[in-house]
This record gives structure tokens, sequence and C-alpha cells, in this order.
């Protein structure tokens, strides 16, 4: 009975791995492809299509606008959230319960919707569409992430600290930057890293908000126009190499100061 | 602990005004970015595409055009298929990741399982449409094994946009459901043990109605991501039906027509917030 629990548990483990990684086999070998249609059979390896996807400038103009909006909303969205949850955990303020559920809000509704209110307002204010427009898109989303995983790590002994550092004299912003922060580094840390990879991945708020210069998710949606082509997989596989770099450091990261 | 904590709230030598200043950035952020353009999403609603002024008429259309009706139906009928098939799909494998896998291997699988989590959302959706192409990789090894002789129609069809969304939540669930699994003291399993029950009974009377509650929230969390994307449906169910998301975009895409837009936008958080309201009472998430 055991034994035959163990073969059906690894028949299915097998078999969901297989069905999770199936399109990602697919799509790293045929960007491998040296003719032009990523289907079988697989005629490659070459890089040709690495190649034109360097030799794009459209592809690496994005991929730089990509990370300096993914970056920049970021260290917005990671500020503000900080500040906010330092406060709302520290201080007693009339109707904090009700600030917390404004604050975490739009976490509830999709990123469709929030793109498309913006693009409402926008459009009447009269503001064109930019990538700071989706770049404040993205701090919309993500601030309130930021600011959850940071002040649910806002414990009691970060407050005894805190407290020790005022009585021996230090003034709010010497506690701010010299206790707080260095003691919630982890926190802003994974607010500040799940930020980016949601901003680097974001589409349909992009999609709305920017025209001519756009970001990398964008430009590949632009290419899927054309039908399957292994350009398209090219790029693909580097934009999944970034996400596993990204995620692999972070587990290194948080592992280390986990051991420490 | 608490009151200790309570007298740390109390801060002797700030003012009011220090932890306002705090607030107000993050504050004022939301209250322009977020509830300012979905102020400004309402009044849009109510005003006529053509000439501007006050009208219900895009929020009657809704009811009055059936393809506009039908563009809900079958967005509720998808998400619902999603949603069971990814949570039977996911639960026995967390469950084997979490019990059946060694404790030191376990950080591993499970990083494996949901790595593909972290691509590009549009790159996968691409990705299953290259698996699944008249000629792709599925096609390819269904005829060539002899068992159909004519490709079968995959993409752009509801059964490519349903794949498409259970492998996406499959990875989210597996993550909830293991956490949830991982949060189980032993000592129940161990407690329904010593009182005669075999692993089956233990499963059925004790495991599962304690992670009934992490199920719940996670396919709550699938549903209200599954009914507002775009991308999916868009890229493998192609235009032969159409889901909420893809309606909204099309108004705006080809018509320019932000009024009706914002209408549907509105109706489908509409249909979001009462599918919670109807939840809630399951969804309470406990503070531990």
């Amino acid at each position: 009975m055991r034994q035959l629990l163990r073969i059906a548990s690894w028949l299915y483990a097998v078999l969901v791995y297989g069905f999770i990684f199936l399109p990602v086999i697919v799509l790293v070998l045929f960007s491998l492809q040296a003719t032009s249609f990523p289907i079988p059979p697989f005629t490659g390896p070459s890089l040709r299509w690495y190649d034109a996807v360097l030799s794009d400038t459209r592809l690496t103009s994005a991929l730089v606008n990509s990370l300096l909006v993914a970056s920049i909303s970021s260290l917005a969205a990671v500020t503000l959230g900080f500040l906010c949850a330092w406060g709302l955990a520290r201080f007693v303020l009339p109707g904090s319960g009700l600030l917390r559920g404004l604050i975490t809000l739009p976490l509830t509704v999709s990123y469709l919707i929030i793109g498309m209110g913006l693009l409402v307002l926008f459009n009447w204010a009269g503001v064109p569409k930019s990538l700071l427009a989706a770049g404040i898109g993205h701090v919309v989303i993500n601030l309130p992430l930021c600011f959850a995983i940071i002040y649910s790590q806002m414990g009691d002994h970060q407050i005894n600290i805190e407290r020790a550092a005022r009585d021996l004299g230090a003034p709010e912003w010497k506690v701010l930057l010299l206790i707080t922060v260095p003691v919630m580094a982890p926190a802003i840390f994974a607010g500040f890293f799940l930020s980016m990879t949601f901003s680097w991945d974001e589409f349909v708020i992009s999609f709305l908000l920017t025209r001519f210069d756009t970001t990398l998710p964008v430009e590949i949606w632009n290419l899927l126009r054309s039908g399957l082509n292994p350009k398209t997989n090219a790029v693909g596989s580097l934009v999944f190499a970034v996400s596993i770099v990204l995620v692999v450091l972070f587990e290194l990261t948080l592992l280390r100061r986990r051991k420490a | 602990m608490s009151s200790s904590a309570n007298n740390g709230r109390a801060l002797p030598r700030a003012g009011r005004a220090l932890p306002w200043a705090l607030v107000t950035p993050a504050l004022g952020w939301t209250l322009l970015f977020f509830v300012l353009p979905f102020i400004a999403m309402g009044l849009s609603s109510l005003t006529a595409h053509e000439g501007g002024g006050f009208t219900l008429s895009n929020y009657s259309q809704f009811f009055t055009n059936p393809s506009y009706w039908q563009a809900m139906v079958n967005s509720l009928q998808v998400t619902a298929i999603v949603t069971v098939i990814s949570v039977l799909l996911a639960y026995p494998f967390a469950w084997i990741l979490a019990e059946q896998v060694p404790e030191r291997w376990q950080r591993l699988a499970l990083m494996l399982a949901v790595l593909p989590f972290w691509t590009s959302y549009v790159v996968r959706s691409y990705s299953w449409l290259l698996v699944l192409a008249q000629n792709g990789v599925v096609n390819r090894a269904l005829t060539g094994s002899g068992l159909f002789a004519e490709p079968l129609q995959l993409a752009n069809t509801r059964f490519a946009t349903v794949t498409g969304f259970v492998h996406f939540f499959v990875m989210l669930l597996t993550l909830t459901i293991f956490a949830n699994l991982k949060q189980l003291s032993p000592s129940y399993r161990k407690a329904a043990a010593d009182l005669g029950a075999g692993p089956v009974r233990t499963f059925l009377h004790v495991v599962l109605p304690l992670t009934l509650p992490g199920i719940m929230v996670g396919a709550f969390l699938t549903f209200v991501l599954c009914i507002g994307d775009y991308i999916t449906p868009q890229i493998l169910g192609g235009n032969n039906e159409l889901l909420m998301p893809q309606l909204v975009m099309m108004q705006i895409g080809r018509r320019g027509d932000f009024p009706l837009a914002s209408a549907l936008s509105i109706i489908l958080m509409a249909v979001v917030t009462i599918a919670y309201l109807a939840c809630a009472r399951w969804l309470k998430i406990e503070r531990t």
C-alpha cells in the first residue's frame, strides 16, 4: 500500500513537472532554431535569432526602458510603503485601520482596471502617454505590496530597539536611518525585489499608458503580431534568464541572512 | 507583550506632525492615482461617447446587447473551470512536495515547481501557443504517433485559454497550499494515528479540513486574477469567443469609446466584489 502510494506520487509529480516545464523547454529549444519557424523538426542549434534580438534597437531600448521603469518605480514604491508602514506601526493615528485598508485596497483590483482608470484620468487631464505615466501606474500596484510586507514585519522587539535609541538621545531622523532601516532591511529588500519583478513583467498598464517609447513586455506583444517567430523565442528566453537570475539572487540573499 | 507595544507607540518628543508626514506621501499617491482615477472612470461611464451628456446607456447596453452579456458568461465559465482544475491538480502536487519529498530537497523541489511562474506573463502565453499550434509539438506528436490523421485545432480555442491559465495557477496554488500543509502541526496527525485512524482517514478528516481555509483563499485569488486577465485569452483564445477584459480593451482600441470601456470595467469589478462578499465567510484569514 505504502509502496503503491510512493509510485503513484512519483508518477504524478513527474507529470505535473512535465506540464509546468513543457512550454519553457519548447520556448528555449526553438529559440535555437536555424530556420525561420519555431516548430518541429528542430533544425538548430544556432544563435542567429539571439543575434537578431540584440541588433534590434527597438527591443534593446525597450529592455533599457523596462529596467529604468522597474527600478525607479520600485524605489518609489518601497520608500512610500516603508514611511507609511513606519508611521502606522509606531504611532496611534485616528482611523488607522481605515488608512491601512485604503493603502492596501489596490491589491484587490485587477491591473486592467487600474490602468483603465489612469488612462481615463490622464486623458481628461491632458497628460500624454509616456513611460512616466506607466511608472506612476507601477507605483500604484507595488506600493500596497511594499507597505503590507514591511508593516507585517514591524514587531515589538524592533520598537524596543528604537525606544532605546530615543532614550539615549537620538533624534527621530537618526532613529529612522540608523536603527529602523537596518533592522527592517530584509523586509525592505523583499518589497523592492517583488516590486522589481512585478514591474519588469507588467504588461497591461504599460500597454495602455505608453505610446512610442515602451517597455519590453509591450514590445514583445508587438512582435506577436508577426505570428510564431524564433526571434520571439529568443527574446522570451532572455527575459526568462533575467528572471531566473533575479530569483536565484533573492533566494541566496535570503538564505545567507537566515544562516547569519 | 501587547501592552508594551502600545506604550512604545506613544512617542514623547514627536508632535502630531511627524506621523502624518510619514503617512501622507503614500496616502496622497493612493488618493491621486488610485481613488481619483476610479472616480474619473465612474463619471466617464455615465457620459455619452458622442456629445458627452449624462446617460445610463453604457450600462444598459451591457444588459441589452447579447454579445456583451455573453462575454461575461464566458468569463465566468472559464474562470470557474480554471479555478476547479487548478485546485484539483495543485493540491495532490503540493501534498506530494510537502509529505513525500525528503525534507532537505523540499526547498529545491518547490523552487523548481514554480520557476516558470517568474517568467514574463506574455512570454508564457506565447510559449503555449508554440506548444498547441497547428503544426506545434503536441500536434506533431499526435499525428506522428498515428493517433490522429489530422492535426487538432488546439490554439485559438477555449481549451488553449484554459490550459494557459491552469499552467499559471497550478504554480500559484502549489505555493499557497504547500505553505498551508507545512503550517499544520505534526501533532494533529500523530493524534489521529494514535486514535487508530489510517492514512486515508487522517487525510480526509484531519488534514483536508484544516487546509480548507487556505484552499479557499487560493481559489479566490485565482478567481480574481483570472477574471481580470487580458493577456492569456487574447493570445491563446484568439477572437473566437470574447472574455470581459478583451471586450473592455476592444472598446478602447477600435473605437476609443472610453465611457463604454469604463462602464464594462466597473461591471467587471462589481462582479468580483459580489463574489468576494459571497465568499467572505470562508475567506477569514486567521492571524497567527
